[in-house]
């Protein structure tokens, strides 16, 4: 069976870095292409009720795939400076939603500028530079105090804690987590440089299969859920179910691209799939006590447009990808 | 300068138009909403489709908005606005400057509540509102609620935060024949808190 794999893959092994990429997207704009049409046609037939309901969250997940598709094609196509640059306007539209959704008061509006108008660029700054060191450091450090102190500054001490948890939370995810996803393309991999590329591609690749598995799965095993009152879908077997049909794609995915073995490709692919679901799952449980069912328009009326629902897993399983990564391999910007 | 500007308020506020009652036409309007920040008029106005910019004009105190030639400028220039006498002169009437725009076919924008409010609740309309419906019913009255736009900017700050806004626009209301003043800012003033989103609050 692995001999068979290994006849049928080695010459995609061969293949240069560009042309491999290049592979890569045709098969998966050509797999969406596949399901979309698949559902489109379902579609058609008249459905009710609950199998409507279905019918419209599979759209939902499909087209939250197709937008972190074509958003990481554009990524590649603009290398790295552009990506940093993409990534930075869609950490700025999620943590726009973010703080859209959940309130905020008259007295946090200097934390808010700062948050926003220096820390959000900065951040990204740093990881265009490739200043690994500061990158890693600046949120957690530097931002942890220096936000509360504005806050303070503010003279306001209602739900002090409260304000400043909030915020320092939506910064941590939307700011520090997605910023993460560009870092991976600066990452030399010994005896492949230039092949950042595709850590990014299998981290995204992996936690949108991961996420979309664990859907189908919990739908057709219908287990207890572990946590009724955050998500009414999520368990245990079908996490798993999740992170293996994930791990599987992504051990394929980093064993041609990568020189790594296939033990080490299935650690990543695992680490990715499963912090993406639980960075899910506790996106779930925020969105539960801000009273938002999506973080999009069709149920409050801010105006969101649903991004940060579609960029919560990447701004879990990035950071953590990263770090793991960079641990086990001692890799270098 | 418009276009750059009404990007501005896009990539803040997301200024989105939800055409609940009306949809977005060019026929002559006079849009009534809500005032809770110098951005009400902005976020009105990026709101609106490109074309119906040009024709539909915001109300600017004169003494306030042409004391510096930049606020004067981009009143005059960008927003083309009517500018109206806050003091008020025995011999002029101050709506004046409005039935004039409104005769030359513009449409306005007008915040009955005559000053800003932050209570969340509009205060009571000012009674300019009656006066413009009886002297031109041929123009549509539209209530509008904007929503959010204190979080952006609270008062007393000048740089806005990046938060989601939304602007309502409802069904046109006409005065019936007979109504008194007190009632019809009273049903006007209803059916703007009407458009908040979750209701009254």
């Amino acid at each position: 069976m692995i001999e068979m794999l290994r006849v049928l893959f080695d010459p995609l092994r061969h293949l240069d870095g560009g042309q491999q990429v290049q592979l890569l997207f045709i098969i998966l704009f050509g797999v969406l292409l596949l399901i979309s049409g698949y559902a489109a046609v379902r579609t058609v037939n008249d459905q009710e009720g609950q199998a409507q309901e279905n019918t419209a969250r599979f759209h939902r997940e499909l087209r939250a795939v197709w937008v972190t598709a074509v958003l990481f094609w554009l990524a590649w196509i603009s290398g790295a400076a552009g990506a940093t640059l993409l990534f930075g306007v869609v950490s700025f539209l999620a943590f726009r939603e973010y703080i859209t959704l959940l309130k905020t008061r008259a007295s946090d509006h200097r934390s808010l500028l700062l948050a926003f108008f220096v820390v959000l660029p900065m951040q990204f700054v740093l990881v265009g530079v490739g200043n690994f060191g500061l990158f890693s450091v600046f949120i957690p450090v530097y931002v942890f105090l220096a936000l509360p102190v504005v806050s303070a500054l503010a003279g306001d001490p209602e739900r002090f804690l409260e304000r400043n948890a909030k915020l320092q939370w939506g910064v941590m995810v939307c700011v520090y987590g997605l910023s993460h996803a560009p870092a991976l393309l600066l990452l030399q991999f010994p005896k492949a440089e230039g092949r950042g590329a595709f850590l990014l591609f299998l981290l995204v690749i992996v936690t949108a299969i991961a996420q979309i598995a664990q859907e189908v799965a919990s739908r057709r095993l219908r287990r207890r859920p572990v946590a009724r009152h955050i998500d009414r879908s999520f368990s245990y077997p079908a996490l798993g179910v999740g992170a293996l049909v994930a791990a599987l794609v992504g051990v394929l995915l980093a064993w041609i691209t990568l020189p790594i073995k296939v033990p080490q490709a299935l650690a990543m692919s695992v680490i990715a799939a499963a912090s993406g679901a639980l960075g899910e799952f506790v996106m779930k449980a925020l969105k539960k006590d801000a009273g938002v069912r999506h973080w999009g328009n069709d149920v409050s009326v801010t105006g969101a447009v649903g991004l940060l629902d579609r960029v919560a897993p990447i701004c879990f399983s990035a950071p953590v990808f990263f770090h793991s990564v960079v641990w086990y391999f001692h890799l270098k910007p | 300068m418009g276009l750059l500007l009404s990007a501005v308020a896009r990539l803040i506020t997301g200024a989105q138009g939800h055409w609940k009652g009306c949809p977005p036409k060019a026929e002559q309007r006079i849009y009534f909403a809500n005032h809770q920040s110098h951005l009400d008029w902005v976020l009105i106005w990026a709101a609106l489709p490109s074309e119906l910019r040009s024709v539909t004009r915001p109300i600017a105190a004169k003494d306030y908005w042409t004391s510096s030639p930049f606020k004067h400028w981009i009143t005059r220039e960008v927003f083309n606005a009517v500018y109206v006498n806050r003091q008020r002169t025995d011999d002029q009437d101050p709506l004046e400057p409005l039935v004039e725009a409104l005769k030359h076919g513009d449409s306005l924008v007008i915040f009955p509540e005559g000053t800003r409010s932050n209570k969340g609740l509009p205060q009571t309309f000012k009674s300019g509102l009656y006066h413009l419906a009886e002297q031109f019913p041929g123009v549509q009255l539209i209530p509008t609620w904007i929503d959010n736009v204190q979080r952006v900017m609270p008062k007393g700050e000048v740089v806005p935060v990046p938060i989601l806004c939304t602007v309502t626009f409802g069904a046109p209301i006409t005065l019936q024949p007979g109504e008194d003043k007190r009632g019809f800012l009273t049903r006007t003033r209803d059916a703007v808190v009407a458009l908040k989103p979750g209701g009254m609050a």
